[in-house]
């Protein structure tokens, strides 16, 4: 009772009720939508999630990692190999992923952090530990090597072992979306998430407040960290192959930040609105592109739309979407 | 150890040194836009590729060799670079590194994209007269137009070293790198000076790419690798410093040949991000960089 | 909230072979206000940054009711029971005035709606309720200044360091400060240890003062009697000379 209190307190009625109106939605809209339009929602809903996960550390705790492929890759990769060769189910296999995507973070964060890398300099580093992984994974044979590594997809639909069609994969990623913007509500509303922003804003004067600064940044890159690597079982059994290029590589890193920082650093909505407007984009912009026949147009207007919002929303769209319609989330 | 394996071992040492001059050109650029207004460039590997490309353009339609286009690739993207500065990163300057990150991931995307709608996937390269000559140091054979481009590298950027030494702007440039408020109070223009700073960034870059197109054929998909390889190069030699950054381009290249030699050649960039990881724990400032506070 | 004794014996830093400083020894009584003084760069953020837990003293020790916590890391000599304040204020920004000193607050109160209710009230004694939903970056100096002191007492400390809280306040803000601090120190007992230029505030608040320069003590005794001590005329005439 006391975690659904904490869920809900200050937050006004209406909120609460478009919020409730909007999982509702949601629940249905397979229903409603072809399957184009359902695989959209579940790119949306990945996004999301998988910029939740990163908004923890960035948004909350005010680290910059450009290297969070190497936690959604590895959980792709150690839920998929488990199944692979052991037949054990992704569900089991998700803690083994969450684990070790974990125990990658604190020795990440460790190294970091104790060698008081901060900025660039700790971003440079994320993003040399996942360049680093994703060379190691072109050698590893038994994850495939850089043929890459295939789930069997010639078998009966079998929810406890996460294969069948996109029905399943929505209602997944939608409890995962879900249930990541509810945890994050949670630790923003306690002890660890205010020392989180504190350490964001000023760890020095954190510190001078009794904040353990190490250990919560810590436990920010282990939470993030394993968060992240749901992600990446979700994408390797909806996508049933992995290659390292594609699952460690700068790109997955990139697109996991977008969403967060397009939507607003920090705030609860600004990974889902971030994740709708990228998406959109997207969509649009493959069709147009696809119209015009032309090579790397998308991504030309990708970046012309990356461009305009950051020099024109640099806070991110939802503070601005929330300053005008009266809503009232704050930047946390 | 046989001699053949010495020889062999001195001539990839030769070949990694004479590349990495060119590598620590295109990380020259980097350094100098890190060490004067503290903003990373995403987008360099990027720029990196429209230099190639247009070297390769002026080869291919107009018959013009690299080196001769060299000087006007380079005076192109100062110009570019003072107007990128001037009208898009100027704002930028002194916030958060995440949205420079994605101001200038949007640049990077736009130029990278732009090569591949105009130019399309397949890699090209030039023909030069002198693709097939050497020359022979002792033992050693040196190809030629490695080593055109290694010379041609150290003369620009002996070149960019007198203009930051015994010009009235470059001495400025390192003034306000070292001390901007400094820069301010004894009233130098700050943001003309970062313009020059990120044209003269910019024409590096664009210089070492002209001279790239020479060694290897170019493609879109470069242009990832050669963000990341300067800033592995930037990072090792110490960001913001000019000898940093030529010297970590020689023991990139260095350490990329022998790996090549010595090991599977895929592995070769992880040496690269292995001690890119060393560097950053051990040694944050570089190995030449100053430590900072 | 009850004072406690802090004790200083020969403490000593240097920074890259800069001697920073030297050999100081001072205690202030459990309940008491002192003031450290000295020319810029005399070594006092240095003094308190070692009793803070930022730097450990080369030699040396310091102690809390004779508990040694030179050496430990700033947050284990908060909880040891020493709120600090920084000279170049260190608010967090982007969070409202209530949160800023609700993370302080957290130190004590595990459960956010406590620490939250323990806060309101440092606010309301500070004068800062009234702002406690702005940005603390929207904040004029001196309420940062406040604020810096709110989120320091939040953590419920047994000495409180006071760097320069007083500098850019007018003199009636002067005022109302030195009788917030008293009035703190009267009614809880707090032992506060501040660095301060305005002589006014303490020669109001402090019962003794101690001197540095150059990072060394070269004086200590009442306000009355440092006044009038050779040394430090000296000091303080040398810098006005200089300037």
């Amino acid at each position: 009772m006391t975690i659904l209190r904490r869920l809900v307190h200050g937050v006004a009625p209406r909120v609460l009720w478009m919020l409730v109106g909007l999982l509702a939605l949601l629940l249905v809209a397979p229903a409603v939508l072809d399957t184009y339009g359902l695989s959209v929602l579940i790119l949306i809903l990945y996004f999301a999630y998988v910029g939740q996960a990163w908004n923890i550390m960035m948004g909350f705790a005010g680290q910059l990692s450009l290297g969070h492929a190497l936690y959604a890759g590895l959980g792709g990769y150690v839920a998929a190999g488990l199944f692979t060769h052991y037949g054990i189910g992704p569900w089991a296999g998700a803690f083994a992923a969450a684990a070790a995507a974990a125990l990658a973070g604190a020795i990440v964060g460790y190294l970091g952090f104790r060698f008081s890398l901060a900025g660039v300099y700790f971003a440079l580093l994320t993003i040399a530990f996942g360049e680093f992984t994703r060379i190691a994974f072109d050698h590893l044979d038994w994850f495939g090597a850089s043929g890459g590594l295939f789930l069997k997809v010639d078998v009966a639909p079998n929810p406890f072992d996460l294969r069948g069609g996109p029905l399943l994969f929505y209602y997944v990623i939608l409890a995962l979306a879900a249930g990541a913007f509810l945890l994050c509500r949670l630790l923003l509303e306690s002890r660890l998430g205010r020392y989180w922003l504190a350490i964001r804003e000023d760890a020095e004067a954190a510190q001078a407040v009794g904040v353990p600064v190490l250990r919560y940044k810590m436990l920010a890159i282990t939470v993030s960290a394993a968060l992240t690597s749901l992600a990446g079982v979700w994408n390797a059994f909806y996508y049933n192959n992995l290659f390292p290029e594609t699952a460690f590589g700068m790109s997955r890193s990139i697109e996991i930040t977008l969403a967060p920082i397009i939507g607003g650093l920090g705030t609860l909505f600004g990974p889902v609105v971030g994740a709708v407007v990228l998406t959109g984009l997207g969509e649009v912009f493959t069709s147009v592109g696809d119209t015009l026949g032309i090579p790397g147009i998308k991504q030309i207007f990708y970046g012309i739309a990356l461009l305009v919002i950051v020099m024109y929303r640099p806070a991110g769209v939802w503070p601005w979407l929330a300053a005008r319609f009266g809503a009232t989330e704050r930047r946390q | 150890m046989t001699s053949d394996f010495l020889l062999s071992l001195a001539q990839a040492i030769t070949k990694g040194l004479l590349t990495g001059m060119v590598y620590g050109l295109m990380a020259l650029g980097l350094s100098v836009i890190f060490g004067v207004m503290r903003v990373v460039n995403f987008a360099h590997g990027e720029m990196m590729i429209v230099g190639m490309y247009l070297a390769w353009a002026g080869s291919e339609y107009l018959q013009v060799s690299p080196m001769l286009s060299l000087p006007l690739i380079a005076a192109v993207f100062f110009v570019a670079g003072y107007a990128l500065q001037r009208g898009m990163i100027s704002p930028f300057i002194g916030r958060p590194e995440h949205q420079q990150f994605l101001l200038l991931l949007g640049i990077a995307l736009v130029l990278v994209n732009v090569c591949l709608a105009v130019v399309g996937p397949d890699s090209h390269g030039v023909q030069l007269d002198s693709q097939f000559d050497s020359y022979e140091v002792g033992p050693l054979v040196l190809d030629a137009v490695r080593l055109h481009a290694a010379i041609a590298a150290v003369v620009i950027a002996g070149l960019l070293w007198l203009f930051f030494t015994h010009t009235r702007i470059g001495k400025s440039i390192r003034a306000a790198a070292d001390n901007n408020m400094g820069a301010l109070v004894v009233g130098l223009n700050v943001k003309r000076l970062y313009a020059i700073t990120f044209g003269v960034g910019a024409a590096c870059v664009g210089a070492a790419g002209a001279l790239m197109i020479t060694i290897i054929p170019v493609t879109p998909f470069l242009a990832a690798e050669y963000t990341l390889l300067a800033f592995v190069i930037v990072i090792v030699g110490g960001l913001g410093s000019m000898t940093g950054a030529l010297l970590g381009g020689l023991l990139i290249g260095v350490s990329e040949a022998v790996a090549g030699l010595l090991v599977d050649p895929s592995l070769k960039s992880m040496f690269s991000f292995g001690l890119l990881i060393l560097v950053l724990l051990l040694r944050p400032q570089g190995l030449l960089g100053k430590r900072g506070t | 909230m009850t004072g406690a004794r802090l004790e200083i014996a020969g403490i000593g830093k240097s920074f890259r072979g800069l001697r920073a400083v030297h050999d100081v020894s001072f205690a202030v009584p459990a309940g008491a206000i002192h003031a450290l003084i000295g020319p810029n760069g005399a070594g006092k953020t240095t003094i308190f940054n070692m009793i803070a837990g930022v730097y450990a003293p080369d030699t040396g020790s310091i102690a809390l009711d004779g508990h040694v916590i030179s050496g430990l890391r700033p947050d284990r000599v908060c909880a040891a029971g020493v709120g600090r304040t920084f000279q170049i204020v260190k608010p967090f920004k982007a969070l409202s005035v209530l949160e800023n000193v609700t993370v302080g607050a957290l130190h004590r109160h595990r459960e956010l709606g406590d620490a939250r209710h323990s806060a309101e009230g440092i606010l309301a004694q500070l004068g800062l309720y009234d702002r406690r939903h702005q940005l603390a970056e929207s904040l004029t100096l001196p309420d940062r200044k406040r604020l810096e002191v709110a989120r320091a007492l939040a953590t419920e400390p047994k000495l409180l360091l006071l760097d320069e809280v007083m500098a850019g306040l007018r003199p009636t803000e002067v005022d109302v400060m030195v009788g917030f601090l008293r009035e703190l120190n009267g009614k809880t007992g707090l032992t506060i240890l501040l660095i301060e230029h305005v002589m006014r505030a303490v020669m109001a608040l402090a019962a003794e003062v101690v001197v540095v320069s150059y990072g060394e003590k070269i004086a200590e005794g009442t306000p009355a009697e440092i006044s009038r001590h050779q040394a430090v005329l000296d000091v303080y005439l040398g810098e006005e000379n200089a300037a």
